[in-house]
């Protein structure tokens, strides 16, 4: 269908893979044999986990990371630096804090060697396109969040790019700031008046990419693959109780439970599973929380997943992970979009305090190989202590630094919360004396 | 005053290897070595330096009050400068980095009055017979006193550059140039500022020792407020210490009010926080400039200099490379470069070796060695005693805001003060009564540097949370249970911080403070200071070397096992944000 298209490309990404090295040497793979293609006049949306890989695929094309493999192209020539004709806008937003707006805005014209008259006039058009008007001397720290991503949308555009990359620009928003900045961004968009031919968006927001895009790629993650290529073929401006929109963010969240299943221990030590499992920090508190929500009316065991995020205002990923969690200790299980309570699950919603933490620990030394071994090693040894270090080097063999400090942070958390062994952080060494 | 979140730089860095710091060491004493060897070949006279004579009338007091402050400028200069070079070298090249680091983190341990003794044969063999040598060596004493911090603080910020603003100036095709003006030296510059006034407050101090020193047979006086002093102390004149005291007062205010008030003011815009501040530094000279017209008007064309200087379209020369026909790997460059490094530390090792045992005896390191022990112990002493009287003073101050307001900048103008203009008071005292000069003398080391356990411990009680204090109350905690478990321990991480500063200053202070004199009295206290001031005034340069060493061993020893790890405890523990 988009071979058909008349328009030119912008971007062309070939079997493009990105690992990145990790202490033991060996290498932690982001992304894998990715595809994309790019043309004028469409808004594509990245939508994924975190730790997809997205942001370091949105990085290739903005040419901050090279990628390991593959070959990345723009407009013809292939990307090593930043290229010309691209602008992002940071999740962040990455004002420089002691540049006044309009100073931020010219930044990037600046740099371009732009003359000073002609520099001023086309910020201030773009300060003025932007709604930014009256605030050309304020500084970042003056202005409220939706305010500064404006200056980081005006800063972009004043370069009259042709393809403008977002790495999840309205996250760090309010919900109703970040609806006002959509809706008058995909306005300016339709009407024309922005400079740009394409937008790159990345996000987890599931709604938020069904409201802006023309297409969205689906990822996976561990490693970044592409799933799913949707086209959403909705008119602007798009209406979130329409049934069309329900449809596809049903889809979508079909789609992303889906890809989940496969995530039972296995024997081949595949990273994900085993001993080698990456756990998210999930709150103990946050998922007896949900547990109790789910057992209750009214969804009495079985709830679907954009109906609850969107009574908890919890985010799709958000979600997932906490559900992941219930997943793995067989608390609950994710399939098609729906969230279902086990019986385990059921039970555990009945218990005291007491009684859910013996329950829990029971389901993590079955269901959690990492917390199985701790405790294995704990009653072998003599001393029953063991340094941290021991388990944080076998996690690392699986996945990147960071994802096996996170998954060690959880142990803990889960550990503590279920009695099974204490962990002191100054000596970083866990032991199986309970302090009574 | 208002960021106390910087970690003092004497600290360095956490993951120096050991290896490089013996490196280290070795390349400075070597550097040291050779200054004297040098000196030694040219068998120039380094005497004969036509110095017109002082004269102790206070008529004259504001022209030298105006050449010391002269030089105290002119080494800020050179320190902002060498700060940018180093830093960036250090920052952007990974070997470089190896090298440098290590390279800063001792010459920071190393006694700054005892570098003097160097500068002043390197300079003045530079210019023989001239006064400009002796300028020069006070000027870079005093740089040497200022450039450590600030380079390690310009580093640390280079190092921390936040990855969303990096990533922008790199998308918006900012050449290297350009990112270095308009983001880097920016982000570094409320760090850079605040050390260079805890610079600027301890130059003080070094630029009165220098202007009036002996090294063997050479004798500088230069005219000066220090060199006033001297004289003073020589003709046992104390009304005129008294002048100097009040002329250096209004110097330090006149510096602070005109000159450093308006920049922390200024600087406040690139504090990286994105809210606000509660409380923004203010400067009558500031909002002067900024409020009126013709003053505005005047900075006008230096503010679009600069800002045409940072964006000129300047590129690195690229470094040629060079492409030879072997494949030599990253690898094996890394193996040479290192190999070249171990090599000349070997041999600058030997060459030290060489040298010091043809003047010395091991007997002789034993005795600098012990006399390194006692200084250690008047330090500690020093430091407890000093911690049991300000911290309560402090903690009773800083839980009174209003007073807090009043007396925190007489600390802070406190610590700034070269406590060295009123020695002669104490030595009076001392000569007077006839008390012994061992124990007596000690209370010099840390008469100047024990302000900033003061002031930090008042800004650490003064930013205690409300709330913290009123749950403290509600459940009855007084006494000594209140100080055991609620304002110690949050204090702490700032007391530490004062108290790094004041202990670093007293072992430089030793070498003025363990000497004293009084007309033609002259009083002695065993210690590693009056070794390596004795050793300069007799021209000893091998027993400087030694005393150097030893004192730059000792200081990095007492930062890495004692400071290093209290500091780390703090933050990890004790951080109340």
């Amino acid at each position: 269908m988009l071979e058909r298209s008349p328009q030119p490309k912008l971007i062309e990404l070939n079997k493009v893979s990105r690992a990145f090295p990790k202490a033991s040497g060996s290498q932690f793979q982001v992304l894998q044999d990715v595809d994309l293609t790019i043309r004028a006049g469409e808004i594509v949306g990245l939508l994924g986990r975190s730790g997809s890989g997205k942001s370091t695929l949105l990085r290739i094309i903005a040419g901050l990371v090279k990628p390991s493999s593959g070959s990345a192209v723009c407009r013809g020539e292939p990307i090593t630096a930043p290229p010309r004709g691209i602008a992002m806008v940071f999740q962040s937003f990455a004002l420089f804090p002691w540049l006044t707006v309009q100073q931020n805005v010219e930044l990037g014209l600046e740099a371009l060697g732009v003359e000073a008259s002609v520099r001023r006039a086309r910020a201030l058009a773009a300060i003025d396109l932007i709604g930014l008007d009256g605030f050309e001397n304020a500084y970042p720290k003056e202005l409220s969040g939706g305010m500064r991503q404006r200056v980081g949308f005006a800063r972009a555009l004043v370069v009259d790019p042709d393809l403008l990359l977002m790495d999840e620009p309205f996250s760090a928003l309010d919900v109703l700031t970040a609806e006002t900045l959509r809706t008058d961004f995909i306005d300016l968009w339709i009407e024309g008046r922005l400079p740009i031919k394409s937008v790159l968006m990345v996000t987890h927001n599931i709604e938020e990419a069904v409201l802006m895009c023309d297409r969205i790629l689906v990822f996976t993650s561990n490693p970044g693959r592409v799933a799913t290529d949707l086209k959403v073929d909705l008119p602007h401006p798009r209406d979130r109780l329409d049934p069309s929109f329900r449809q596809i963010v049903e889809t979508i969240y079909a789609r992303m439970t889906q890809r989940s299943e496969p995530k039972a221990p296995s024997l081949d030590g595949i990273p994900g599973t085993g001993v080698g499992m990456m756990l998210n920090q999930v709150s103990t508190n946050v998922m007896a929380g949900l547990i109790e929500e789910l057992a209750d009316a009214p969804y009495h065991g079985r709830a679907d997943l954009p109906v609850l995020a969107g009574t908890l205002q919890m985010e799709a990923d958000e979600l997932f992970h906490i559900g992941e969690a219930l997943q793995l200790l067989r608390l609950a299980h994710l399939s098609e979009g729906d969230l279902m309570l086990t019986d385990s699950g059921k039970r555990f919603a009945t218990l005291d305090t007491d009684g859910r933490k013996k329950l829990f620990a029971d389901l993590l030394v079955n269901y959690v190989p990492i917390v199985g071994l701790i405790r294995r090693v704990l009653e072998e040894r003599a001393t029953h202590a063991a340094p941290a270090a021991r388990f944080r080097n076998e996690l690392e063999d699986y996945m990147s630094e960071s994802n096996a400090d996170e998954t060690l942070k959880t142990i803990v958390a889960w550990a503590r919360y279920a009695e099974l062994f204490a962990y002191d952080e100054q000596s970083e060494q866990f032991s199986l004396e309970n302090p009574h | 005053m208002s960021d106390n979140r910087i970690s003092p730089a004497a600290l360095g860095r956490a993951l120096v290897p050991n290896i490089w710091d013996m490196f280290a060491l070795v390349f400075i004493i070597l550097a040291l070595v050779l200054i004297v060897w040098g000196a030694q070949q040219t068998n120039a006279p380094i005497s004969a330096l036509d110095i017109r004579p002082l004269s102790l009338n206070p008529s004259h007091l504001p022209e030298y009050a105006l050449r010391t402050t002269l030089r105290m400028l002119l080494a800020i200069i050179f320190s902002l400068i060498f700060t940018f070079v180093y830093s960036a070298l250090a920052a952007k090249s990974r070997r470089a980095e190896i090298v440098l680091i290590p390279l800063l983190d001792i010459l920071q341990s190393m006694p700054i009055l005892g570098f003097l003794t160097f500068t002043v044969i390197f300079f003045l063999n530079l210019f023989p017979g001239n006064v400009m040598g002796a300028e020069l060596a006070s000027v870079f004493a005093i740089f040497t006193s200022q450039a450590w911090n600030m380079t390690f603080s310009m580093y640390q910020a280079l190092k921390t550059i936040p990855k969303d603003l990096d990533e922008a100036s790199q998308s918006f095709h900012l050449t290297p140039w350009q990112r270095f003006w308009r983001l880097e030296v920016p982000y570094a510059t409320p760090g850079l500022v605040w050390n260079t006034m805890m610079s600027m407050s301890g130059g003080w101090f070094f630029v009165v020792a220098s202007e009036a020193i002996t090294v063997g047979n050479t004798t500088i006086t230069l005219p000066g407020i220090g060199s006033y002093v001297a004289l003073a102390i020589e003709k046992q004149n104390l009304v005129a210490v008294g002048y100097a005291i009040v002329t250096m007062l209004i110097v330090i205010i006149a510096y602070d009010q005109f000159l450093f008030r308006p920049i922390v003011a200024w600087a406040d815009k690139f504090r990286f926080e994105q809210t606000s501040s509660e409380e923004a530094p203010t400067s009558w000279m500031l909002n002067l400039f900024r409020r009126t017209r013709a003053l505005r008007a005047f900075t006008v064309p230096f503010s679009s200099l600069a800002r045409k200087v940072s964006l000129m379209p300047v590129r690195w020369p690229s470094l040629p490379q060079i492409r030879l026909p072997l494949a030599i790997s990253s690898g094996s460059i890394d193996w040479v470069f290192f190999g070249v490094i171990g090599l000349a530390t070997l041999f600058g090792g030997w060459s030290i070796y060489a040298y010091l045992s043809a003047a010395l005896k091991w007997s002789d390191v034993w005795t600098a060695t012990f006399d390194g022990f006692v200084t250690l112990a008047r330090v500690v002493v020093l430091m407890i005693l000093a911690s049991l009287i300000w911290v309560p003073v402090g903690v009773w101050i800083g839980l009174r805001p209003k007073l807090a307001e009043k007396i925190q900048p007489l600390a802070q103008f406190l610590a700034a003060f070269p406590a060295n203009v009123a020695f002669p008071a104490f030595v009076v005292v001392i000569v007077h009564f006839q008390l012994n000069a061992d124990i007596w003398l000690s209370p010099l080391m840390i008469f100047g540097t024990q302000w900033y356990i003061l002031f930090n411990v008042i800004a650490g009680a003064s930013a205690f949370p409300n709330d913290l204090k009123e749950a403290a109350a509600s459940f009855h905690y007084t006494g000594w249970r209140w100080w055991a478990k609620v304002i110690l321990p949050g204090i702490f991480p700032y007391y530490i911080t004062g108290a790094i500063t004041a202990s670093g200053g007293s072992w430089n202070a030793a070498i003025v403070a363990e000497v004293a004199s009084w007309g033609k009295t002259q009083l002695t206290a065993v210690g590693l200071g009056s070794y390596i001031a004795n050793a300069t005034t007799a021209g000893d340069f091998p027993r400087v070397v030694l005393g150097m060493t030893i004192m730059g061993l000792m200081v990095t020893l007492f930062n890495r096992l004692l400071w290093r790890n209290l500091y780390a405890y703090s933050e990890r523990r004790l951080r109340l944000d």
